[in-house]
């Protein structure tokens, strides 16, 4: 090779090792996470709040992965999480999903969900918990931890309580390792506040705060629809008026965990359909219509009618 | 004398960065991963210390490496080994083996002759470490 070969090979890798454009389009494509987000928009009724902010968080990592193309600084950024709301929200769902869009943008490894609650994570008597605690966290290394009603972690009245051993560890692991594992909180909106404010070092560790809206009954009948859909049922249309009724009945009653309740109202009709169905055919010819189909009758028997 | 056992006893030692493409291989294949240490560096000495439970159902290395960090900080003047378990024969087998850590100074063996039945010579080998009480044998 001639020396004039050589310098010009040389000129042209120094003025940048990185390229001076990155292509966004090609980055969104690559790593698929549009698919995921359609999927979540479609798939999750409502909860325009919780979309928004998943979109916001998978815009910053991809900007961040052009930055990091292009040579800029990019320190990867703290994404653990808190979602709050009632319970039949959604929290443990878009927990899920969080897994899979911050797997697919390259922020964690293996994108898995290890979803638990105070009794994996606290022990039974002294120097159970630090095992406990680190055997969860090895195991969510490279994905999502998942920590339901989290704030039954910390118990003020007991002073004794094992919890804040499982806390502290948590807490160093939060920040130490924060390429290892995401860690998203969840819980009742009020009694998470109480905890963030007794735990300062826990929130001020949390990125984000996302909050849960309660669904409206439009969007509650929508889920339904869906649900019906997925174990291939279908509402009559006198069934739709009748859960038309039934929705805002259920919801002013006590104990209403939106998602939640609803299913296990379609659980309970689906029941009914079933005895009713036995009752009437009494041993004849049924057809595919009549399995599948519920009437009003199966849900007008709910006792919130009553 | 630079002690080898196990799978990789022919390279030099591995870096970090190579020890965790081992362990995600071992994780791809199912394997469970448990650490171990000894200060007797014996070549039959076959039963080391574990340091914790063999940790099963992982997904990442990023958990183990945090243990093999530990055991480094707490043994670190002792050999420290992984073992991956295989379990599809109903047992544990160990399928891969590995020294990941060795104190700073080896004094190596010393070969010691035994006479019996008359001139006939048994052989045997003996660390110049184990000379030591456990526990206080290297540094």
């Amino acid at each position: 090779m001639s020396e004039s070969a050589l310098s010009r090979d040389g000129e042209a890798s120094t003025p940048s090792a990185h390229p001076a454009q990155v292509d966004l389009a090609a980055l969104l494509a690559d790593s698929q996470v549009g698919e995921v987000l359609d999927e979540l928009d479609r798939e999750l009724i409502g909860l325009k709040p919780v979309k928004a902010r998943i979109r916001d968080i998978a815009a910053l990592l991809l900007i961040e992965r052009a930055r990091k193309q292009i040579g800029l600084a990019a320190g990867s950024p703290s994404l653990h999480m808190s979602f709050t709301g009632n319970p039949g929200t959604g929290k443990t769902t878009v927990a899920l999903r969080m897994a899979q869009i911050l797997h697919r943008l390259g922020y964690v490894r293996k994108g898995h969900l290890v979803a638990v609650t105070r009794d994996d994570l606290v022990g039974q008597y002294i120097g159970h918990t630090a095992p406990k605690t680190k055997e969860i966290l090895k195991k969510a290394m490279g994905g999502v931890l998942f920590i339901d009603e989290a704030y039954y972690l910390y118990r003020p009245e007991n002073e004794r309580d094992y919890g804040q051993e499982a806390i502290e560890i948590l807490l160093q692991v939060m920040e130490n390792q924060r390429d290892d594992l995401v860690v998203i909180l969840a819980g009742y909106r009020d009694r998470m506040e109480v905890f963030f404010r007794s735990n300062p070092g826990m929130s001020s560790r949390i990125a984000h705060h996302i909050d849960f809206p309660d669904y409206a009954p439009p969007e509650l009948e929508a889920i339904a629809e869906r649900m019906l859909e997925g174990m291939q049922y279908t509402l009559s249309p006198s069934g739709l008026a009748a859960l038309r009724e039934y929705i805002p009945l259920r919801m002013g009653q006590p104990h209403f965990a939106n998602a939640r309740s609803i299913r296990n109202a379609l659980d309970r009709a689906r029941l009914r359909q079933a005895t009713r169905l036995i009752a009437q055919a009494g041993g004849g010819e049924i057809t595919r219509e009549e399995l599948m189909t519920i009437e009003g009758v199966d849900l007008r028997a709910s006792r919130v009618f009553g | 004398m630079k002690i080898t056992q196990g799978t990789f006893s022919f390279l030099p030692p591995l870096t970090d960065e190579e020890i965790r493409a081992q362990l995600e291989y071992s994780l791809q294949q199912g394997w469970a991963i448990g650490i171990e240490y000894t200060d007797d560096p014996h070549p039959r000495n076959y039963y080391w210390e574990m340091w914790g439970n063999p940790m099963f159902d992982l997904r990442d290395a990023a958990g183990i490496l945090t243990e093999i960090n530990e055991c480094r900080k707490a043994h670190a003047q002792t050999y420290i080994r992984i073992n991956a378990f295989d379990s599809t024969r109903g047992f544990e087998t160990t399928r891969l083996s590995f020294i990941v850590n060795r104190p700073s100074e080896e004094p190596g063996f010393q070969l010691k002759r035994h006479e019996v039945d008359g001139r006939h010579i048994q052989y045997t080998i003996e660390s110049y470490a184990t000379q030591r009480p456990e526990g206080r044998r290297y540094g």
